[in-house]
């Protein structure tokens, strides 16, 4: 059914008793051309453009809990492409630009909001990084304007730009393309429109080994029974290793606890993203009025979706000073999700040594912000058996010849 | 929240202390090793989902190196040791490769 004003109505005059299932719940078939590993908004993504740029739809996604369940539902939802080196930038912005796009796409409303994102500075260090991405921005096509704390204030009002503060904002770099989407809904249109094209979406199966025969992928044992393959895209968010170590491979990530929360909901305050790096505090408001908040990671590997006390206490502390009318507000609810952080600060989409077996990986703390791009350039990788011109670069072998994408300054801790 | 019992200070939580990653990793001469052994080296990881041999410092107290064994699901730790000493023998696996 294509969702619309006139099916809206038609619904509405019925009561809405005849919605049909956004998608099917089939058992796994005997055999597909290509299974995707992980339900989430990378691998249906991956299987959505796999159907409709290469023509592959003998396809089915693996999913261990339910769509989405995983880091996109627990993100903060920020979108935006402000990177500093060309590979990365190519990709984000490719990823950027699908985003503006995808609620017509996918005929779903993903409620992407170009409400702008700035990247607040609390230091000389932090203007001269913020100055040099922005040129590097510049020369990519990537919009990126500076900011002086006034401006700041004026977008802002909610922000204390006083000087006497432990960390005051001496300046910012805004995105006005930059934004946020409904996470959620991402994972849900895709998956309704993959399965419009014939797409099996399975939830509740989870991977619990990979066949290999002769250096090439055959088939994947789940908890739902073998099924045969000859190509695999994991796309296993933090689980890498994991699903890596099934076929013999070691990865160059790390799983850790990466932590959010959401304030109480409050009238309207803040109709933008704001991030800072050096206090780690970052802030933007759902449209349900919630202030959501966005903390650091653990220092230590962990698969338990939860972290520590002390960073939340880290976060809000900032937060506090930097936005003091915040300060008697109550945290309704904070949560946690893995993350894989590779050493560069960059993914991995990328073939590997076995045949027929590709990986998605080492989003680290911001991978939202590339859904789109990221399953577009992996389905490339898999149809053709080769990398697109976009995540070339972003290969696995990367950590063999020392080409390294070092995005710390970008993607550190900030969304 | 871990309490770490820091083999010199005793109990502690765990924000006194900064993780260091996997421990017992051996370094490869450097004018032998190929490119492959040398990243394998610097980047690459075991990351388990479960028993896991790390080295710890106590950055905000006496300042000493050790190891400790911990579970990366539950956070148990399971046992914590000499940055000189080899692992203890566990269930669910051994330390170093």
């Amino acid at each position: 059914m294509k969702y619309s004003i006139f099916s809206l109505m038609r619904q509405a005059r019925d009561y809405h008793k005849n919605w049909p299932q956004a998608w099917r719940s089939p058992d796994p078939k005997p055999e597909y051309d290509v299974i995707i590993i992980g339900g989430g908004g990378h691998g249906l993504a991956t299987a959505y453009y796999l159907a409709k740029e290469h023509g592959i739809t003998n396809v089915a996604v693996l999913e261990k809990g339910w769509l989405g369940g995983g880091n996109t539902g627990r993100n903060t939802t920020i979108v935006r492409s402000n990177y500093l080196w060309d590979e990365s930038a190519n990709l984000y912005d490719h990823s950027l630009k699908l985003f503006e796009g995808l609620s017509k796409d996918l005929n779903y409303n993903i409620m992407f909001s170009a409400r702008g994102v700035i990247n607040l500075a609390h230091n000389e260090s932090d203007l001269k990084e913020l100055q040099r991405r922005g040129h590097a921005c510049r020369l990519n096509g990537i919009d990126y304007e500076l900011v002086n704390p006034e401006q700041i204030k004026q977008i802002a009002p909610i922000i204390n730009i006083s000087k006497s503060i432990r960390y005051p904002v001496l300046g910012g770099a805004m995105q006005r393309r930059a934004g946020n989407a409904r996470h959620d809904a991402v994972a849900w249109g895709y998956a309704r429109r993959s399965d419009e094209y014939g797409i099996d979406i399975i939830q509740n199966c989870e991977v619990t080994g990979i066949d290999i025969t002769d250096g090439k992928v055959t088939g994947v044992q789940t908890t739902r029974g073998s099924i045969k393959t000859k190509k695999i895209g994991a796309v296993p968010a933090g689980h890498a290793s994991v699903v890596g170590a099934m076929v013999g491979l070691r990865m160059p990530v790390e799983s850790h606890a990466l932590q959010a929360m959401v304030s109480e909901p409050i009238k309207p305050v803040l109709d933008t993203v704001l991030m800072s790096n050096t206090v780690h505090v970052y802030i933007s408001q759902s449209d349900k009025g919630e202030l959501v908040l966005g903390a650091g990671i653990d220092g230590f590997n962990s698969y338990s979706q939860q972290g520590g006390v002390d960073v939340i206490e880290h976060q809000l502390e900032g937060l506090c000073e930097l936005y003091p009318i915040v300060k008697r507000l109550r945290i309704m609810r904070t949560w946690g999700g893995i993350v894989d952080i590779c050493p560069d600060a960059s993914p991995i989409v990328s073939k590997t040594p076995v045949e027929g077996f590709y990986m998605n990986c080492g989003w680290g703390t911001g991978g939202f912000k590339a859904t789109p791009g990221s399953g577009w350039a992996f389905a490339h990788t898999i149809a053709q058996d080769r990398p697109h011109r976009l995540n070339e670069a972003f290969d696995l072998n990367r950590f063999e010849t020392g080409l390294l994408i070092d995005e710390h300054g970008a993607a550190a801790v900030a969304h | 929240m871990l309490l770490i019992d820091c083999p010199w200070c005793g109990e502690r939580e765990h924000s006194e202390f900064s993780c260091g990653g996997e421990g017992h990793i051996a370094r490869p001469d450097p004018k032998s090793a190929s490119d492959a052994e040398w990243a394998d080296y610097l980047f690459m990881r075991k990351n388990p989902k479960g028993l896991h041999f790390e080295r710890w410092f106590h950055v905000n107290g006496c300042r000493m190196w050790f190891h400790m064994a911990r579970d990366t699901v539950t956070h148990e730790v399971l046992a914590i040791y000499g940055i000189t000493e080899k692992p203890p023998k566990l269930d669910g696996g051994e330390g170093g490769r």
